[in-house]
Formats: C-alpha cells, sequence, structure tokens
C-alpha cells in the first residue's frame, strides 16, 4: 500500500548550486506536490536606496545577481534616465548590447555545464565551462571585471572599446562558434541526453503563459516573448528573432539557450559592424522625479526595475522582479507527477537564480 | 552518426594540451583595464572625503584631523568608484589581485603626508604706496 512522504530537497543539494527548498509530496518515487520555500539569502538590497545616492546605486544594482550583473545595472540606469529624460549616446546603447549579450553567452555556458553536472555528464560540464572561460576573458579585457562589469552608468557607459578590440572579439567569438558547434552536437543529438531531457517537466503553452513563465522557460513552450523584441538599448536597429521551440519539455528548454548562444553571437557581430563612433556618456544633473517600469532581458529571462525618484539624490522606492520569482510557479506545475530521480534536472531548466529572486 | 561526432570531440581534447593555467608557476591572466586592488599616494590625498562619502560598500574612511587614509579590504568590493571621483587622481586601480590575508591584515592605514602649498604673499595696495 502506498504511502504519502515529504521529501526535502535542498537548500543544500549536491545537484542544486543555489539554495532553494523545495518540500516534495511524494508517494510511489512520484511527486504529487511541490512546496517552495525561499528565504535563505535575503539582503536588503532594495532598501538601500534610501542610504545611496542613485548613481552610486548603479554599484548595488549590479550586484543583484553575479550572472547578470550588468543587465541588473543596465536596466535600473535605463529607468533613472527615461525618468529625467535623458538622452544616451548612440555608441554607449551599442556597447551596452554588446556586453549584455556577452553575460548572456556566460550564463548559458554556465548554466550548460551545471545542466551536464546535473544529468551526470561531468565532460560535458567540464568542456562547457572551458568555452566559458573564452567569454570571461573578453570581459574583463574590455570591463575590468570578469562577472561584476561595473561598465554601466545612468548616462551611458563607463568604458570604451577599441576598435581594434572589437575586432579581435569576433574573431574570437567565430572560434567559440566553431567550438560551440561541436558541443551541441552532444548537448542536442547525443541519445543519452535525449533520453534524460525528452518528455520530462512538460509545460504546455497555455500553461507557461497563464502562470506567468518568461525567458527560455517560457520560449521552450513555444510562446515567441523576449523584451528585446521592444527594441530597448540599440536592439531596434539589430535584426533579432527570439529562439522558440515546440517540445515544451527540459529538451526543448535546454536547446532554447544552446540555440541562443548563436543568437547572441550574431548580434554582437551585427553590433560591432554597426557601432558608431562618438561619444560613450553624457553628463547627468538633477535629481529624479517620477516613477518608471524599466524592462530588460536577462539570460533567465524578463527583469523589471521599478524605480520611483521623489525630487531627491536617494530614490523613494526600487523594486526588482526578477525572472526566477516568475518561473517558480511554472516549476511548481512541472514537478507535479514526475519521477523523483527527474526532480534535479527539472528544477534545473528554470535555470534558478535565488540571488537575483530574493535580493 | 552521433558516436564520430562525440568521438572528434574526445580526440581533440586527447591532443590538445590542459586548458588550465599551472598556477602559480604560471601568472594568471591580467589585462590593463583589470580591477585587482586601490593603491593610495599620501603625497597627493587632499582628504577631502569624496572617495568616502561616494565609496558604496563604506570601506573608505578619511580621518581629516588625524591624515588618515583607512581602507577596510573585507569591506572593499573594487567597484573602482573612489578611483573615478578622486579630484586629485591620487587613486589608482592596480592590476594585481591581493593574496589571500588574515582578519588583522584587513584594514589598511595610510598617513597622508600631502603638504598644502603655500599661497604667494599678495602684497596689499596701502603696504606699496608707503613703500613708494
Amino acid at each position: 500500500m502506498s504511502k504519502e512522504i515529504v521529501v526535502p530537497f535542498g537548500p543544500q543539494h549536491p545537484v542544486l548550486p543555489e539554495p532553494l527548498h523545495l518540500d516534495l509530496v511524494v508517494e510511489d518515487e512520484k511527486v504529487k506536490e511541490a512546496i517552495p520555500g525561499v528565504g535563505y539569502i535575503h539582503r536588503g538590497l532594495e532598501t538601500l536606496v534610501q542610504k545611496r545616492e542613485y548613481p552610486e546605486y548603479v554599484y548595488i544594482a549590479e550586484r543583484i545577481c553575479g550572472i547578470c550583473s550588468f543587465i541588473h545595472g543596465m536596466t535600473y540606469c535605463q529607468g533613472i534616465e527615461t525618468m529625467m529624460n535623458v538622452e544616451v549616446p548612440e555608441r554607449a546603447e551599442f556597447l551596452r548590447v554588446i556586453w549584455s549579450e556577452y553575460s548572456r553567452m556566460h550564463s548559458h555556458l554556465l548554466w550548460l555545464g551545471l545542466f551536464a553536472d546535473g544529468m551526470g555528464f561531468e565532460n560535458l560540464f567540464m568542456d562547457a565551462w572551458r568555452l566559458r572561460e573564452h567569454v570571461l576573458d573578453d570581459m574583463e579585457a574590455t570591463t575590468g571585471g570578469r562577472v561584476i562589469q561595473g561598465s554601466a552608468k545612468v548616462g551611458g557607459v563607463r568604458r570604451d572599446i577599441s576598435s581594434e578590440k572589437l575586432d579581435e572579439m569576433v574573431t574570437g567569438l567565430e572560434g567559440i562558434r566553431g567550438e560551440l558547434k561541436d558541443m551541441m552536437d552532444v548537448f542536442l543529438f547525443d541519445s543519452s541526453v535525449k533520453s534524460r531531457l525528452r518528455n520530462i517537466g512538460m509545460l504546455s503553452p497555455e500553461d507557461a503563459y497563464e502562470l506567468g513563465a518568461v525567458g527560455p522557460t517560457l520560449r521552450g513552450s513555444n510562446v515567441a516573448s523576449d523584451v528585446r523584441m521592444n527594441g530597448y538599448a540599440a536592439y531596434d536597429r539589430l535584426h533579432f528573432e527570439p529562439v522558440v521551440e515546440d517540445g515544451c519539455d527540459c529538451y526543448a528548454r535546454c536547446a532554447v539557450r544552446a540555440k541562443e548562444l548563436f543568437a547572441s553571437i550574431d548580434l554582437i557581430k551585427e553590433a560591432v559592424q554597426k557601432i558608431p563612433d562618438g561619444p560613450i556618456e553624457v553628463k547627468v544633473t538633477g535629481k529624479p522625479e517620477g516613477e518608471y517600469f524599466s524592462r530588460a532581458e536577462q539570460p533567465r529571462g524578463e527583469v523589471i526595475h521599478y524605480v520611483k525618484g521623489n525630487g531627491t539624490r536617494n530614490l523613494a522606492r526600487h523594486r526588482v522582479r526578477t525572472p526566477t520569482m516568475a518561473n517558480i510557479p511554472p516549476l511548481v506545475k512541472m514537478l507535479q507527477g514526475c519521477e523523483l530521480a527527474d526532480v534535479p534536472v527539472i528544477t534545473l531548466t528554470i535555470d534558478p537564480c535565488i540571488g537575483c529572486l530574493e535580493r | 552518426m552521433v558516436y564520430f561526432k562525440m568521438a572528434k570531440t574526445a580526440i581533440k581534447s586527447l591532443i590538445h594540451g590542459p586548458s588550465t593555467i599551472r598556477y602559480p608557476a604560471e601568472p594568471a591572466k591580467q589585462y590593463p583595464t583589470s580591477r585587482g586592488h586601490v593603491t593610495i599616494d599620501p603625497s597627493k590625498c587632499i582628504s577631502c572625503g569624496m572617495c568616502m562619502r561616494k565609496c558604496p560598500a563604506d570601506a573608505i574612511c578619511v580621518r581629516r584631523d588625524e591624515k588618515l587614509w583607512e581602507i577596510d579590504l573585507f569591506k572593499c568590493h573594487v567597484c573602482n568608484c573612489c578611483v573615478e571621483v578622486c579630484p586629485v587622481h591620487c587613486l589608482t586601480m592596480e592590476t594585481e589581485y591581493r593574496p589571500a590575508f588574515a582578519e588583522h591584515e584587513g584594514v589598511q592605514v595610510v598617513k597622508i603626508t600631502y603638504v598644502k602649498p603655500e599661497k604667494k604673499a599678495v602684497k596689499k595696495p596701502a603696504e606699496d604706496k608707503s613703500e613708494e
């Protein structure tokens, strides 16, 4: 006779490098219900707007997450710039796109590595992280930081990239593309990987939409939604099409991230071709007043920075809605009815980032 | 055939040397833009306290009366903000990362040796007249 038991999963778990806790109600190795528990690394970063002036808060906004740090900083800056009617120079917008796409590549390669590790494919894990090093090297050479770039600024960007370095980056990316193709043969066509991912963690397009999934979780369920289509920064001047897969399973979400790597390389190449000369920042004076919802596409999905100014150097309110927050309800849905052994793989496919989630 | 595709990767891995650096025999990669650690030139610092006010981590403390510049290395997250705002450019960002150190070495205190240059004495018009 079967009996219901509750299996605690996390917050410290060997396959999940994030402090996410799930109470799994299990019956005969089948998960009947998953109850998420968060709150292990809350840092109170949003409250710091009352202590830090709005130009210095960019550093705090960047430190919300260690993976998509540049995009967090950029999204915050976009909010302030719109509130204060600051027109960012065109070159700065292109540089923002380049660094955003580098961040995406870095995040996706990191995730692919962790995902391979979660499946038990150690060699593939090392291969993905080896390629990620090239991306990190380019980021450090251009911004000075491997994971925390510190290049976003209200009114533009802090650093410029010389045209020689841009050409060198494009050449390096072509090398990465060749190696990525070899790696993707294993990720997308290997039978052991397919058997581990196909028809697992199903999320129908209707459920994904209704539960508010974002990013690759949504696009893996055949919904073409991407904030980059709105044309923030310089995306409106580049050819961009979202990567969509119709599998609605773990394999589809993995494939979206894998194919987005190639899309990012194409975007960076196009941005380098089209980048204009000129200044990289404008001087911002005054104090922000008003409110704005700033949106951007992170590697994990849509991020929203809500900023509200009250006419002083400190903001009145700063609120962040991160993609992991939006992907938790779809995760709970995916986990219902799955095998206990598939829980780590399914949880990893939403690319949980608890640092972002709790701030 | 998938196996042949994987074999290509496997053979490449066998022929290719190690991807990791043989640290510390081989030094870690550094770039001119790398943010390693903050250093101060005490002979230039005018103790204006701008770096202290702008530091997002509250890592810097300038004691103007005692002419001391203090940095808590455990708090400093090497953001380059202090270097950017310094009006006399006495702060610089070195590209080398700091080695590991014990807790008691975390706070670094530097004695500011800046001497304010004396202004040239301006002769008063009345004195000039008397001299004449």
